[in-house]
């Protein structure tokens, strides 16, 4: 740096001058945004949650429970859904992504970081593009069905194998079942199960392990009791980043699903934009918000991740 | 080393010499499990990417592009070819460019504020941070409505601006409220291994903190900051459920191909997918062989 450029203070220094101020103005402008566009929806959300009315008179607050009590008659069964599928996606990603999570970190040598490339591959193509992709994929007449039904002939007759998930019509189908649904959920949220479970798995001290083994732990015991433990964070961030949003997914189950596997976005969606019910819309997202808040925190329980995080 | 072991002949010694001994198919496969299973994990994750390229050079039977045909290079040769395609795709950009600027900025500064000072209330504030990122986006985006609908209606209209109908601004405001905390997430990351010392060192030399902070500060959490950048970018440009309940009439790219995909997937949603899969990828990698080569060069 060359003395020219830095020029001695005169007068009052910046510090001096804004003080104490500082950290306050650097504050403002995000916690603007983020009070105006995140704090007060939330509120406006469930003033209109309590209220009664409609788009053209307006809404008056009238802490009626009625919106509620909807959300809970109505749309017990999507609300059902949701919980199934996006818990069962949550398992499916936990299962996968766990082996592939330990396997790049203890296993990846000089591949780990093409591993983990491939790994957030799928985020550089569109989420919605994606999913259209596995409706492509396993169409009755897509790259993985025509071949079996056309070429081997198999699979034209009612196959009881998966129950009556995957029959639709009398003949086997995988488009437009719960399994095409979870697999889609599976599928896109893998990678962020995959990723915090890595992050985990990478900090624990292979020495660990290796002490364990000293000690006449087997391969089994030493994961069971050194590696397993330690990777619980990891366990835990990854199953509530896949939650979270396979919870509130309602795409997978628009174009993967049929109408009887709709999930609670799919009626949040369609009460607020199409049929313009702002008080059941409102309470629909406001009872699958604490219902996340309630599963959140059951979840941590039985995991035991406060003590580990500390 | 367990992970200086290299992926394909991953096995490790006890499981060789357990090989020698005993033989048969399980010894062979027993250390190889792993391996394969993240392959075919992997080959999961490639599998509908592989089918989105190469059913963009398909050439559908009908309006539909489900079912392979023949090969055809009509979806390259004309990308924008279907009404209200360019635009949507325009929009999608425009709105990227202008959330990720805002967003970085007042999102820097934020994280700036955070690890810098400290100040009463800075652990519920970080703790504020965080929401946005755990909330379902089917929930703000449906909260985000209902601000912006009570914005037009009795008893806040007439005393703060009206956003309803929605179109593009709201678009705009709703992409920077939810880039902003993952923008803070990733420079206060950056800035949390920051050696304080340069920045002394700067003031000793007769530097003010202004030009401290253009001439070191800055450049140093640079990286961080094309880091943030690219990340809210890219949520921004694939950003759907959020923007689908603040769009109104307007389209971005996602709210175009889910709004035609009812009544026909032309082949230029193919293409324009693989035209953004290209760049992010090519994006990515020039990003990190220029972190890389500027790490040995430091």
């Amino acid at each position: 740096m060359t003395a020219a450029t830095a020029t001695a203070p005169t007068g009052p220094t910046f510090r001096a001058r804004f003080g104490r101020a500082v950290p306050y103005l650097l504050l403002a402008p995000g916690l603007l945004w983020l009070v105006i566009f995140y704090v007060i929806p939330a509120v406006q959300m469930f003033t209109y949650s309590v209220s009664t009315g409609s788009l053209e008179t307006g809404f008056t607050m009238t802490f009626s429970g009625d919106a509620y009590a909807t959300a809970i008659n109505q749309f017990g069964r999507q609300f059902t859904n949701s919980l199934l599928y996006g818990g069962l996606a949550t398992v499916f990603t936990l299962a996968i992504g766990f082996p592939v999570a330990y396997t790049i970190a203890f296993r990846g040598g000089r591949y780990k970081n093409l591993i983990l490339f491939l790994v957030i591959a799928p985020f550089f193509t569109s989420f919605l593009i994606r999913t259209i992709s596995w409706k492509i994929l396993l169409g009755d007449e897509g790259p993985l069905l025509a071949p079996l039904r056309h070429g081997f002939g198999l699979i034209d007759a009612n196959i009881p194998l998966l129950g009556h998930a995957g029959i639709i019509d009398g003949r086997f189908s995988i488009l437009n079942t719960p399994i095409a649904q979870v697999a889609g959920l599976t599928y896109n949220f893998l990678p962020f199960m995959i990723l915090p479970l890595y992050v985990a798995l990478e900090k624990i001290d292979i020495r660990l392990i290796e002490a364990a083994e000293d000690l006449y732990a087997n391969r089994a015991a030493a994961f069971r009791r050194v590696t397993l433990p330690l990777a619980l964070p990891g366990v835990f961030a990854g199953s509530l980043l896949t939650f979270i949003p396979a919870m509130g997914d309602y795409i997978n189950a628009e174009l993967l699903g049929n109408p009887s596997t709709r999930m609670i976005g799919n009626v949040i969606q369609n009460r607020l934009l199409l049929q313009n019910d702002y008080p059941v819309g409102s309470a629909l997202s406001f009872i699958l918000m604490a219902g996340i808040l309630v599963a959140v925190a059951v979840y941590a329980r039985l995991l035991g991740t406060e003590q580990l995080t500390g | 080393m367990a992970d200086a072991t290299a992926l394909p002949q991953a096995a490790a010694p006890s499981a060789d010499a357990a090989r020698k001994r005993s033989g048969g198919f399980w010894h062979w496969l027993q250390p190889r499990i792993l391996p394969i299973f993240t392959t075919l994990a992997i080959v999961y994750l490639m599998i509908p990417i592989a089918v989105m390229i190469v059913f963009s050079f398909n050439k559908p039977a009908g309006k539909f592009n489900y079912i392979w045909n023949q090969f055809s290079l009509d979806g390259w040769a004309h990308p924008f070819d279907w009404p209200g395609l360019g635009d949507a795709v325009r929009m999608s950009l425009t709105v990227a460019v202008l959330s990720t600027l805002i967003a970085t900025i007042i999102g820097t500064m934020m994280g700036l504020a955070l690890t810098r000072y400290s100040f009463r209330g800075r652990g519920a504030l970080n703790g504020v941070i965080f929401l946005p990122m755990a909330t379902p986006e089917i929930v703000m985006g449906a909260s985000l409505l209902t601000l912006f609908v009570a914005t037009a209606l009795p008893p806040l209209a007439g005393s703060v601006p009206t956003l309803y109908p929605t179109g593009f601004l709201t678009i705009l405001i709703a992409h920077v409220m939810f880039n902003i905390s993952y923008v803070v997430v990733t420079v206060k990351a950056r800035l949390a291994g920051f050696d304080r010392r340069l920045e002394e060192a700067a003031m000793d030399l007769g530097a003010n903190e202004i030009s401290t902070f253009w001439r070191v500060t800055f450049p140093l959490i640079f990286p961080g900051i094309m880091a943030a950048a690219l990340l809210a970018f890219s949520l921004s440009i694939d950003d759907f459920v959020i923007t689908n309940f603040v769009s109104g009439t307007t389209n971005t790219f996602p709210i175009w191909v889910y709004s035609i995909q009812r009544n026909a997937l032309p082949v230029q949603i193919n293409v324009i997918g693989s035209i953004i899969f290209i760049g992010a990828v090519l994006l990515v990698g020039a990003t990190t062989l220029r972190s890389g080569r500027a790490a040995r060069i430091r």
